[in-house]
């Protein structure tokens, strides 16, 4: 993303700030940079209907015009990276009426600007920064493969993409041998040509093998021996360049065990995702131990930050970044005061990508966790009492005492 | 006039082209009528007097010169027409295909070769008769069902019980090994078999695995020394037809072994008794697969000390060995009684069907293998007069050709000729034949390994750990469910994996109900944050895609490659 320009403008407060996304990650940046409530002005494709003055036909055209919208909403396809953004004309022109609906396509290339009336505040301003910084990582391909399963993803420095999905059905053991080798192959097939036409090998990147047992190896082997019977020195390279890692199934979660596999680290251990995966393992490992240093869940966290517990020495504060894409100002404004009490207190506040596998169980536990510097007790009590009998016990305890036999 | 170019003339012109291209048969048509006439006729045999040459020409032309489908179609409308629909069971679909195949036979007549007047008649008769008779009309006659009263056919049948069993331990402790040499002495397997793969093995550099390649047929598990898949395999004694689930040992194949164990009645855990392995294995995967077993409900259990004559029979070691795990037996629950422990050497084959000859090894005066086999009778309660289910666990095409699915009943009865709804998938089949072993029956009942061959399903909508149901009782799906769940790790929200035979599905756990009282089952906690491993929990679970599960069935959750919880669906 390049920075086209930044001024104040002297009779009001509102900071302007001209970007111009240069690639599809840019998008996504952009994506967290917009939120409801900002001004967007860019560049938009209208169609106009215009009523001859003399017949009364109406006669539609579409216009390349500029327009500032007040943000409604915001969508983002991951597969594609194209981001919309939605809102209502807040500036009228020649051919579109204030107040009128418009939905932009922020493109590659056309620059936009964000006005933010309210103001940025400090997670805006360093998301603003990160989308500036200008070390562009090469994504890296990765599959994760199981026999007849691969999940084909491409992983960047802000986010893990699931570019396709591959499933065929492996013969098994009633057929002979050579029809499972046939399936084995069909299927290694299948996964090769969808890897190329999913990811871009034209350039040097590097590529993960996940699976359980000796699929990645075996594919790995078949991709090289593609290369070999064609001649082709795409498919060398890319089976030279590929790791194989030990994956314990071929399902998208099992990313996470990829991501932090020694083999990635050592590659890789100054991108986000090490990092964020390393911070989520180091909460998990608390939670287990469940001594009161690590809670879950936005009400605890509230507590505890409040209290001042998120401070120096082991302090941090694990925030989903979807979390400051909410449609409620006031809630995005409190999860800033939140991110900016923790920087005060001394903890650490690490923002997670919420579309990495990291992100990704961050979700799972309510997006916002925390590890505390001391420990504290009954963080949830209130949380109990108003979740108090949701769930009628319908069970009679015969039953229970049964089943729980049979468990163990 | 608008389109003042065509005059009527045109339009009878290509009107006429048209109906010379239908009447005309081109030569390979030709030829192909001539065959399959003669071949209708041969396979109907001494019945082929009862139908005219142009009803047999007319049904070739309808099933696109398929001559199976034509004889079957001739044989239901003009040979053996069924008494009347409402007599049968299976009648129920569409009476609204009625026309429909009503239409479809004038259409044929149309079409038919040779257009006189005769057959113009016989077309008529034809649509009336199987507009009448053949109400389930689709592109193949379903196979005929013989409303057997399954139940009352399974008890007068006084045939061998069976059961299916699981071979479970630790990687290298010999459990293919083990198997291979049991069919050899049981004579299932050919000495010259066992041989040629000792010869193949030997220039492989891995003598040892020639027993094994019996059941590790793959390339893959043969190059690579290890079990990959469950392998199937039957033998019978004089009481009992025993088939043999080969469960792979190593950690990442877990899944196709909890897939083996969810068909079987009770369990071989192999130990190696080797000083080292044993405690390594009971570390890793004796350990686990134990805790799975368990899970699953296998309550019975032979325990065969493997190796024994690496340590030269030691009854020392075996004693140890015996106490140790007997220990840990028990204290996951399982009951002493249904615990027998066997010393072996599944190499040399001692103790297996013969005693040991090594002197060495006199000491023992318990039962041989096959004699705890024998002894052991399947645990569990089958459930017969249950609807219906059977998880698929392969799915291969027959030797016919006709979509094969194999796996082990889980509840109900079933019968040749029944429509079965394929689930998640939705899609409906019938049954052309059922396969118990190698024999071919009419019907089977919970808890046997059968494959049924199934007609009028594309094989692309079934998948391997679906479950397949009759279409009047068929089973949900759903992809959220509430679990009582008994941690073996720490549970909180978090990927995890969830098995059900060979069903694999991804998801997660949303969120943790409660935190229950182990001995009572009354709620200690609600809402915890985390699940201490030994505790009992409701959790919600949310999988990713739809699957065909049940309240009341027994599920394992997995994550990171180890067994974190097993428990019931509620």
């Amino acid at each position: 993303m390049k920075l086209v320009s930044r001024h104040i403008p002297k009779e009001f407060e509102d900071e302007q700030v001209s970007l111009l996304p240069e690639d599809p990650e840019d998008m996504w940046h952009a994506y967290n940079l917009i939120v409801p409530g900002d001004l967007v002005h860019a560049h938009a494709i209208r169609k106009v209907v215009n009523i001859n003055p003399g017949t009364g036909v109406p006669a539609a055209e579409r216009v390349h015009t500029n327009l500032a919208i007040r943000v409604k909403s915001t969508f983002f396809d991951p597969a594609v990276s194209s981001l919309r953004v939605s809102g209502v004309v807040a500036a009228e022109n020649d051919h579109v009426a204030m107040g009128a609906h418009h939905t932009l396509d922020i493109e590659i290339n056309r620059s936009f600007t964000v006005v933010k009336p309210d103001g940025w505040d400090s997670v805006a301003k360093a998301t603003l920064a990160q989308a500036l910084s200008d070390d562009k990582n090469g994504a890296m391909a990765a599959v994760v493969m199981q026999e007849g399963l691969a999940n084909i993803c491409l992983i960047t420095q802000f986010r893990t993409v699931l570019k396709t999905r591959v499933e065929s059905v492996v013969p098994k053991k009633r057929d002979t041998a050579s029809d499972q080798d046939a399936g084995m192959r069909r299927f290694f097939d299948k996964t090769l040509s969808s890897l190329l036409r999913a990811v871009d090998f034209s350039e040097s990147r590097p590529l993960l093998l996940a699976s359980p047992g000796f699929v990645a190896t075996d594919f790995k082997e078949y991709i090289a021996k593609q290369g070999r019977d064609k001649s082709d020195k795409v498919l060398t390279a890319v089976s030279r360049q590929a790791t194989i890692i030990h994956a314990n199934s071929g399902h998208v979660h099992s990313l996470n065990e990829v991501l932090k596999s020694p083999e990635v680290l050592a590659k890789m251990k100054d991108m986000n995702y090490a990092k964020e995966a390393q911070y989520m393992d180091n909460f998990f490992d608390l939670l287990k131990l469940d001594d009161g240093r690590a809670w879950y869940g936005s009400r605890a966290v509230e507590k505890a930050i409040a209290d001042g517990a998120v401070g120096p020495g082991g302090g941090v504060l694990l925030i989903n970044n979807s979390l400051f894409r909410s449609q409620d100002l006031a809630t995005r404004k409190k999860y800033v005061a939140l991110v900016d009490k923790v920087k005060l207190d001394g903890g650490e506040a690490r923002i997670l990508s919420s579309d990495h596998e990291s992100g990704q169980r961050l979700k799972m536990l309510g997006d916002i966790a925390a590890i505390l510097n001391y420990p504290m007790h009954d963080l949830d009590e209130d949380e109990e009492e108003q979740a108090a009998e949701a769930t009628p016990d319908r069970r009679n305890y015969e039953d229970d005492i049964d089943m729980l036999d049979s468990v163990i | 006039m608008a389109p003042p170019t065509y005059d009527d003339d045109d339009f009878v012109d290509q009107y006429d082209d048209l109906e010379e291209e239908e009447d005309e048969l081109s030569p390979e048509d030709k030829v192909a009528m001539q065959n399959g006439t003669a071949e209708v006729r041969k396979a109907l045999g001494v019945e082929a007097g009862k139908v005219t040459v142009t009803q047999i020409q007319e049904a070739l032309w309808h099933y696109y010169y398929d001559v199976d489908k034509s004889v079957a179609y001739l044989t239901k409308t003009f040979i053996a027409p069924a008494p009347k629909p409402a007599a049968k069971p299976a009648a129920k679909p569409a009476p609204k295909k009625a026309p429909e195949a009503g239409k479809k036979a004038p259409a044929a007549a149309a079409k038919a070769p040779k257009k006189s007047q005769k057959s113009e008649e016989a077309s008529k008769e034809a649509s009336l008769a199987s507009s009448v008779s053949s109400l389930k009309v689709s592109d193949a006659p379903p196979p005929k069902s013989k409303g057997l009263d399954v139940l009352k056919e399974f008890e007068q049948s006084a045939s061998k019980k069976n059961v299916s069993f699981v071979v479970v331990g630790h990687v290298d402790a010999g459990k293919s090994t083990l198997m291979g040499r049991l069919l050899l002495e049981l004579k299932l397997v050919e000495e010259r078999t066992v041989d040629k793969y000792r010869r193949q093995a030997e220039k492989a550099g891995k003598q040892s695995f020639a027993l094994a390649w019996v059941m590790d047929q793959r390339s893959e598990e043969r190059d690579r020394g290890v079990t990959i898949d469950i392998a199937t395999n039957h033998f019978e004694t004089e009481s009992t037809k025993f088939t043999i689930l080969d469960a792979p040992g190593h950690r990442d194949f877990v899944p196709n072994m909890i897939a083996g164990a969810s068909q079987a009645d009770f369990a071989i855990l192999v130990i190696d008794a080797n000083t080292g392995a044993y405690e390594k294995g009971l570390k890793g995967q004796t350990r686990e697969h134990v805790l799975l077993l368990r899970s699953l409900g296998v309550q019975r259990l032979i325990v065969a000390v493997n190796k024994l004559d690496m340590v030269g029979w030691s009854q020392d070691r075996f004693k140890e060995i015996s106490e140790e795990v007997s220990g840990f037996l028990t204290g996951l629950g399982f009951q002493e009684k249904f615990v027998t422990f066997i010393p072996i050497s599944g190499l040399n084959g001692d103790n297996i069907v013969k005693r040991t000859e090594d002197a060495a090894g006199a000491w023992y005066k318990g039962p041989t293998l096959i004699e705890g086999l024998e002894a052991s009778g399947p645990s569990t309660v089958r459930s017969f007069k249950k609807p219906f289910r059977m998880a698929i666990s392969e799915i291969f095409r027959s030797q016919q050709g006709t979509t094969t699915l194999a796996g082990r009943i889980d509840s109900g009865t079933i019968q040749v000729g029944d429509a079965l709804l394929v689930q998640p998938s939705g899609e409906s089949a019938y049954i052309k034949s059922i396969m118990l072993d190698t024999e071919a029956k009419d019907w089977a009942v919970a808890g046997q390994n059968v494959s049924v061959a199934l007609t009028n399903i594309d094989p692309i909508h079934i998948k391997i750990g679906d479950i397949i149901c009759h279409t009047t009782d068929p089973i949900d799906i759903g992809d959220t469910f509430t679990m009582k769940a008994m941690a073996f790790e720490h549970l909180l929200p978090m990927p995890v994996d969830l098995h059900r035979g060979r069903l694999h599905a991804a998801g997660q756990i949303q969120s943790i109900a409660a935190l229950l009282d182990k001995a009572t089952g009354e709620v200690i906690k609600k809402k915890p944050k985390v699940v201490q491993p030994g505790g009992v929990a409701r959790v919600l679970i949310k999988l990713e895609a739809k699957v065909p599960l049940e309240p009341g069935q027994r599920v394992v959750i997995r994550s990171g490659g180890e067994t974190i919880a097993a428990g019931l669906l509620e």
